[in-house]
């Protein structure tokens, strides 16, 4: 059952659940960031209806900046002008940015621990028709590599607005992984959010939970919808929202792993490198537990809907049944 | 806001004192990469004239308080000539001589190319080549935006002009008007590989830089008048950015280095070192 503490959304077991993009919540988000705060700058890179850094432009139209196609520009030039004492945001598709742009992120954000925060959007395989080429499966990977960076990757579009707002209080270089299509809020404004703090967000109804699932991104829904049928085939499992990525919330990935002593991690992302890395890294050298993986397994994406293209790729709600069932049997 | 500056005008004292100021910090150049055993010969010596007008004449900073917030901002992008940059900054009173024999040791403030987590007086970290021309056109919007008091000096080198990165912050520069900004191009024709025309002709700089909407200036980059001049000029251009393309010769002030695209990386022997001390100490200026 959800837990009830966090105030997520009642009508998430229903089919007229609202949807948004997590795009959205950024868009909205950034709004509020720069109206707090003037010191808030944001640059485009000839996206900005894509990114919704538009409602931004719209608003703020003198601490906007339009750099054209060119992300590796916009990299350092947002470097530049965080050097200022500014809170820049950089925004395009999270294949550009931090694909393209990677060691100018590297080189003049991080080394310089420059406070810049990279917005990639339309992220993962839910892309969709726009096919391989568009969709970013790496940006995990590549982002929580580079000493100094936090990663975040929302659930959904409120935990992407508060995201969005609570990232652009903190010193830090920071890479927020956002999605294109519009999907369920598993959340409410009410449910807390902190960087670096993951959620327990489904629990057995009575008893210790037998496998632990570990969810990022809006792949999170499709989470707790396997939870719920696993549930009913009396099968306990926990789920645990890790919408920041970097720093790892060890404490709660450690106490999962400890009591569940079965792990399966899910993220629209490829498996070398992803979320789920992350965590098999911490709790290889802290408490080691049989894991299984769900992501895309070392290949590049295509076109489809993205409902094709997660059972495709194994990223659908029967493999995660399937791989709950599979560390259950590993469990020793 | 307009700004007009009036700058101080170089008497032939003042350009006497340079020229004296330019030959010590030489001198610490090659003692420097003579301790470290390795770095960038040929283009830090060849843009000491330039670092000696800038740190010594045009800058406004304060050395002693190297963070005020005021201060117009140089970012080095070729962040390999760093000796220059730290045997500058050490002559001009940013941080004790004796520190430059620590150039490339580790545990240095003095990295082999410039860290500001180590060092936080330079303005970025640089090396990688390309990006630092986008890090000043991002303090000269920052300027531009908030305050708009500074003048923003970038020093590129022309080997970098082979980055698409550069021309991307060459358009930006452009269409934001960026008149804050003074770009310095050491033309010195060589890169690592070989002369800059055999490797990636980059032909005409001035007019490239020209059609794509910059004032553009060339100037012999020993000549301490006309760069001050060229300066001068830029400053008061107020339609966009400014870029000054400086011919400066390789190695120079040291004969039999000139010239010679070898030293772009490497560091001289003790015997090469001694030999080059004496030349410069037998300078009649």
């Amino acid at each position: 059952m959800l837990n009830h503490s966090l105030k997520l959304n009642t009508k998430i077991w229903n089919d007229d659940i609202e949807k948004a993009s997590t795009r959205l919540g950024f868009g909205k988000g950034l709004v509020k960031a720069g109206t707090n705060n003037e010191n808030i700058v944001v640059l485009s890179a000839d996206l900005m209806e894509s990114t919704k850094a538009d409602l931004f432009a719209e608003k703020f139209p003198e601490r906007f900046i339009e750099v054209g196609v060119a992300e590796q520009n916009m990299a350092s030039v947002a470097s530049g002008i965080a050097s200022m004492g500014k809170i820049p945001f950089i925004t395009s598709y999270a294949i550009f940015n931090p694909g393209r742009n990677w060691e100018q992120i590297r080189t003049t954000i991080c080394y310089n621990n420059q406070p810049v925060k990279i917005i990639g959007s339309h992220a993962g395989l839910s892309v969709g028709p726009d096919g391989g080429s568009h969709q970013e499966l790496e940006d995990i990977a590549i982002t929580r590599v580079i000493p100094n960076m936090v990663v975040l990757s929302p659930c959904d579009a409120i935990e992407a607005e508060k995201a969005t707002i609570a990232c652009a209080l903190t010193k830090d270089p920071t890479y927020i992984r956002l999605a294109r299509n519009d999907t369920p809020l598993v959340t409410t404004s009410d449910t807390p959010f902190e960087i670096g703090k993951g959620q327990i967000v489904f629990v057995p109804e009575v008893g210790l939970a037998q496998v632990g699932i570990i969810s990022t991104g809006p792949i999170l829904y499709k989470v707790l919808i396997a939870a719920r049928l696993l549930e009913k085939r009396g099968i306990k499992v926990k789920v645990l929202n890790l919408s920041t990525i970097k720093p790892l919330d060890e404490k709660s990935v450690i106490a999962l792993a400890k009591e569940t002593r079965a792990i399966v991690t899910v993220e629209d992302h490829q498996v070398a490198g992803g979320m789920g890395s992350a965590c098999a890294e911490c709790l290889t050298q802290n408490y080691a537990v049989p894991m299984e993986f769900i992501g895309v397994k070392d290949k590049f994406g295509q076109s489809g809907t993205p409902q094709e293209l997660e059972k495709h790729y194994g990223i659908d709600i029967p493999d995660i049944e399937e791989k709950v069932e599979k560390v259950l049997k590993r469990k020793v | 806001m307009v700004k007009y500056i009036e700058m101080e005008k170089l008497t032939d004292e003042k350009i006497k004192e340079l020229k004296i100021i330019a030959n010590d910090i030489r001198k610490s150049i090659i003692e420097m990469l003579l301790e470290a055993k390795s770095g960038h010969t040929a283009g830090s010596l060849g843009m000491v004239d330039i670092f000696t007008l800038l740190y010594f004449h045009s800058l406004r900073h304060d050395p002693k308080n190297p963070l005020w917030v005021n201060r117009d901002r140089l970012v080095l992008s070729n962040g390999h000539i760093c000796p220059v940059l730290y045997a500058t900054m050490a002559h001009s009173g940013y941080f004790p001589k004796a520190e430059l024999l620590r150039l490339r040791k580790f545990g240095s403030r003095l990295q082999g190319h410039p860290h500001r987590e180590y060092l936080p007086f330079v303005e970025t970290s640089s090396g990688p080549l390309g990006s630092g021309l986008s890090q000043a056109v991002g303090m000269a919007i920052a300027d531009k935006i908030y305050e708009n008091t500074k003048t923003i000096y970038a020093i590129l080198s022309d080997g970098e002009h082979d980055e698409g990165n550069t021309w991307e912050a060459i358009m930006l520069a452009n269409k934001e008007k960026l008149s804050n900004l003074i770009v310095i191009v050491d033309r010195n024709n060589i890169q690592i590989g070989g002369n800059t025309e055999r490797v990636m002709p980059l032909g005409d700089l001035k007019e490239k830089y020209k059609s794509f909407g910059w004032f553009a200036e060339e100037v012999d980059g020993h000549n301490f008048w006309e760069i001050n001049n060229a300066i001068y000029k830029a400053k008061n251009h107020k339609g966009g950015p400014s870029v000054i393309i400086a011919h400066t010769i390789p190695g120079k002030g040291i004969k039999e280095w000139e010239n010679d695209y070898k030293w772009h990386g490497k560091a001289p022997n003790r015997d090469e070192a001694e030999k080059a001390l004496k030349e410069l100490a037998n300078k009649k200026i």
